[in-house]
């Protein structure tokens, strides 16, 4: 292990040594920037967007007689929530009431030869970075500064990016999660599929879900309107290897073998071409590749699929006909987490593929053309030229990528001879990378390798025992943040002030970036006194106000550039390199992919092992959630789904704690409790992602079940845009808790 | 008056959001709910069914909490909602075993407490809080003695259970099966 940087377990600060411990030093820094007025006083009622995940609902934050953070409810204006949050949104107040958050800075010290955090001023941690940044800056150049944002202010420490001239702000809701999704569609029909997702599932006569789990993943207007199509009457085909809940609530269950997905599709395309099911004005009109789809899928016959799969052709054939039964009202979900096996923006071209044929793009029940309105930028200097960006510094490698690539960036941290480059410095917002990123190995000994990492956080999640900084960011309920501008049905805007001060030492991001910036001499870029200046001359060019809005949290705008849906007979220009929605994909093609999508077998599970999937419960987010009071309260520990036919082989009984061992040996770090079900295939386990954590300071959520991608070491990388797939590793059972302790 | 509530089982998909509801709009402690989900799977891979349902008081009719009560402070208030009077409440626990549907719990502050139907909140023209917050609007809930409501509307298009009937304590709970 390295001795430049240990992991410290943020709990051991105190103990014994000459640190300061947790309850903390009272250093307000207020001689930086005199920033809040405290307008929520008196208000028993304040605006807020939730951000507890990326869904962003807005809502309010009631208060009780006493001024303390009551209960967080919908804002009924709220096209992301229509008035009802989602039960992590409800106990958003965990999140500010967690007795764990990080309560003020800390910088990195070694004392007595051991590493340890001391906790500092702000001032002095914005010295610390100013300092260090500025002297990367002129050693390196300011392409070797990163920033991983998960939250919203990672807006703020992007524009300290942008103020340096680096543009690498590299999210991982891109190549971990959604970014095959967003590939495929760009490829397809010129333009991503949003987030909240266009889809018009309230409309739709047919659903399909392939590995979406709506309902456990809690994205909230997701779920509602698949509640609104259930009463419709609406068929649900969910294909997932697991008994998920949607599956519960679908009339065709399509318990499919993990990994054979596009197979599936393909077969779906063939019948829908063979018994020319599709939409022919549609496709004549606006597709191109019609005839070399047809000869591409000619030999993909249901009967060939259910080799594959596992599914029964005259299933597959039943449900192509529900599909284009419904069409062009039908929704086959490109889904959001879709990394999974490293050719996953050929999946998605096969789904953006089988839309297009349905006609359902563009279409009622189908995608609706969402709108949003742009907010315009405070004025500022300009930013400087970007030199070298993080194109530049990927060249030829994952030529779809439109986004900066987190995995990328963490490869690219690694010093390496063949390379006259690597990053030298992280500012880590909002995202626990040693959980978001699969192959834990790779992560730390990319940290190893860095000069300065910041970690912008409210809790001490494991990524803050790395940092040479640790910033306590208050929680969204105690701070203002940027507009949430909504890409969606009608554009809307919605406002996120704080309900209460901060507690401890804490503070918005905005008011940290604009610290360090005007340290490190770049308070130009911040050309405001504070944030409600900011925003209060943003919404005044919206025509409305902060004044008003801190009054109504969220305003709808009318559309303006098209209608919903397409028109009968309406003139599409499709921004895709022909101007068509391309079934067959030049821009693949020219990039030496597939330009359709082929089935490619995947490796399977040896004897004895278990494919390893993962995914969400509808009270927590990730890890973000995990040490949540309120959610905890409703599920402590992830548990590991197991086959009773499978249990019974290894004598497993239910609730019985186990430990997992993946292909290459690793062992999970914590014993997770069995749960023997017939919701889940033979050949697979699955657990909740999020759990398994090793950071003692997290009180509620130290220990408690296994980390998946503490188990995810093989990562099948989609070339095309880099996106990491996590569903290639295998796990077998270790029964006897003593042979893991030792 | 009669009030009562549905919940769709159909729709529900047991996020557990009515729960975080209740407890925080209910001052509920951390460790201790009002209201709960229970998700019961039958059948054998791939042959397979969920229920789920969000369950609570079930303000039955004919309540033996409130018969067994020894202060009092278990009593039917108007509409038929049963409630507890926490001053009037000792905590000796009898309600708690004689609820068939175990839907009461000891607060730490010593008395019994349960679901209220959120009557301060019903009383404003306002849903049970849970009504107001459930995502999928998988709850009805209304007064059974109008024909209007949206309790009555669902019950009377739809097919419904009520839980433990045998007990015969007349719940006020229905599940859309």
């Amino acid at each position: 292990m390295s001795t430049r940087r240990n992991f410290i377990r943020i709990s051991a600060i105190g103990a014994g040594s000459a640190v300061v411990a947790w309850p903390v030093v009272k250093t307000f820094a207020r001689e930086l920037v005199e920033s809040e007025n405290f307008v929520f006083e008196g208000m028993r009622r304040t605006p807020t967007y939730c951000e507890i995940c990326f869904w962003k609902c807005a809502g309010w934050v009631y208060k009780n007689d006493k001024g303390e953070v009551w209960k967080l409810t919908g804002n009924d204006e709220d096209l992301h929530c229509n008035g009802r949050f989602c039960p992590r949104g409800t106990g958003g107040v965990g999140m500010y009431n967690d007795g764990d958050r990080l309560k003020t800075p800390l910088i990195r010290v070694t004392q007595d030869g051991k590493q340890t955090f001391r906790e500092a001023s702000w001032e002095e941690a914005f010295d610390y970075i100013a300092k260090k940044l500025t002297k990367i800056v002129q050693t390196s150049g300011p392409e070797s500064v990163a920033l991983f944002s998960h939250g919203s202010g990672g807006k703020y420490f992007g524009t300290i990016l942008k103020a340096l001239g680096s543009n690498t702000n590299a999210a991982p809701s891109y190549a971990q999660c959604k970014g095959p999704r967003e590939a495929a569609f760009l490829a397809t029909f010129g333009e991503v599929v949003e987030s909240p997702e266009r889809t018009d599932i309230r409309d739709t006569k047919c659903l399909v879900l392939i590995g979406s789990h709506i309902g456990e993943n809690m994205h909230n207007g997701q779920v509602q309107e698949m509640s609104d199509a259930i009463d419709k009457g609406a068929t649900i085909i969910t294909v997932d290897p697991r008994f998920s809940t949607a599956a519960s609530k679908s009339k065709y269950w399509l318990p499919i073998k993990p990994s054979t997905d596009i197979a599936l599709l393909m077969a779906w395309i063939s019948v829908i071409l063979e018994e020319n099911l599709y939409d022919r004005d549609y496709v004549e009109k606006y597709t191109t590749g019609l005839d070399k789809l047809k000869e591409h899928v000619k030999a993909m016959t249901p009967e060939w699929a259910y080799g594959i799969t596992t599914i029964h052709p005259q299933v597959i054939r039943e449900t192509a006909r529900e599909m284009a039964n419904a069409s062009p009202a039908v929704i086959v979900h490109p889904g959001r987490h879709v990394t999974w096996y490293g050719d996953d923006v050929q999946r998605l071209r096969a789904v953006a593929i089988l839309n297009a044929l349905l006609g359902s793009w563009g279409r009622r029940g189908g995608f609706y053309r969402p709108e949003n309105i742009s907010v315009p930028e405070f004025p500022h200097p300009e930013y400087p030229k970007v030199t070298k960006g993080w194109r530049d510094i990927l060249g030829d490698l994952y030529p779809l990528a439109d986004q900066p690539v987190a995995n990328a960036v963490v490869d690219f941290t690694i010093p390496d001879p063949s390379r006259n480059f690597s990053y030298k410095a992280w500012i880590v917002n909002g995202t626990n990378l040693i959980e978001t990123m699969p192959n834990q190995a790779n992560t730390l000994k990319a940290i190893e390798n860095l000069e300065l990492m910041v970690v912008v956080d409210t809790m001490p999640m494991e990524i803050t025992g790395y940092a040479d900084v640790v910033l306590p960011e208050c929680t969204y309920i105690e701070r203002y943040d940027e507009i949430r501008v909504s890409y969606h049905r009608k554009p809307q805007i919605a406002l996120r002030m704080p309900a209460v001060k901060p507690k401890y030492n804490s503070k918005p991001a905005w008011w940290m970036a604009k610290g360090i910036a005007e340290k490190m001499g770049l308070g130009q870029f911040f050309p405001w006194k504070d944030i409600e200046e900011m925003l209060d001359w943003q919404l005044k060019q919206l025509g409305t106000s902060l004044a008003e809005m801190q009054k109504i949290g969220v305003k709808t705008f009318e559309r303006t550039a098209d209608d919903l849906y397409f028109q009968p007979g309406e003139e599409v220009e499709f921004t895709t390199t022909s101007g068509k929605i391309e079934l067959y994909s030049t821009d693949l093609e020219a990039y030496g992919y597939a330009p359709m999508p082929v089935y490619t077998p995947h490796e399977e599970p040896p004897a004895g092992f278990y494919r390893l999937i993962y995914g969400r419960a509808p009270m927590h987010t990730f890890s973000r959630t995990s040490n949540n009071p309120n959610l905890t309260d409703l599920m402590d520990e992830n548990t590991v789904w197991i086959n009773p036919k499978v249990a019974k082989e290894w004598g497993i009984v239910n609730d019985q704690y186990i430990h997992l061992q993946n292909q290459d040996g690793k062992k999970s770090e914590f014993p997770v409790k069995a749960r023997i079900t017939e919701r889940i295939r033979w050949d697979s386990i699955y657990m909740v992602h999020g759990f398994g954590h090793d950071q003692k300071k997290l009180t509620r959520a130290f220990g408690r079940g296994a980390s998946d991608t503490n188990l995810i070491t093989k990562v099948l990388v989609d070339p095309s845009m880099g996106g990491t797939g996590m569903r290639g590793n295998f796990v077998t059972f270790i029964t006897d808790l003593k042979e893991v302790k030792s | 008056m009669r009030y009562a509530m549905a919940i769709d089982t159909k729709k529900c998909v047991g996020c557990s959001d009515c729960v975080v509801a209740c407890q925080t709009e209910n001052n509920v402690p951390i460790g201790y709910c009002r209201d709960w989900v229970v998700e019961v799977t039958d059948g054998t891979y791939p042959q397979l069914e969920i229920e789920i349902r969000s369950e609570r008081c079930n303000h039955c009719e004919n309540a033996p909490c409130v018969r067994c009560c020894p202060t009092g402070a278990s009593h039917y208030a108007d509409g038929g909602i049963v409630l507890v009077t926490h001053n009037k409440c000792i905590g000796c626990g009898a309600c708690i075993s004689s609820c068939p549907y175990d839907a009461r719990y000891s607060h730490p502050d010593g008395y019994v407490d349960k679901c209220t139907f959120c009557i301060h909140r019903v009383e404003k023209g306002l849903s049970p809080a849970c009504v107001a917050t459930c995502p999928t609007k998988c709850m009805y809930f209304g007064d059974l003695d109008d024909p209007k409501s949206p309790v009555s509307v669902v019950l009377k298009n739809r097919k419904y259970k009520t839980l433990i009937p045998e007990a015969g304590t007349k719940p006020q709970l229905y599940f859309l099966i």
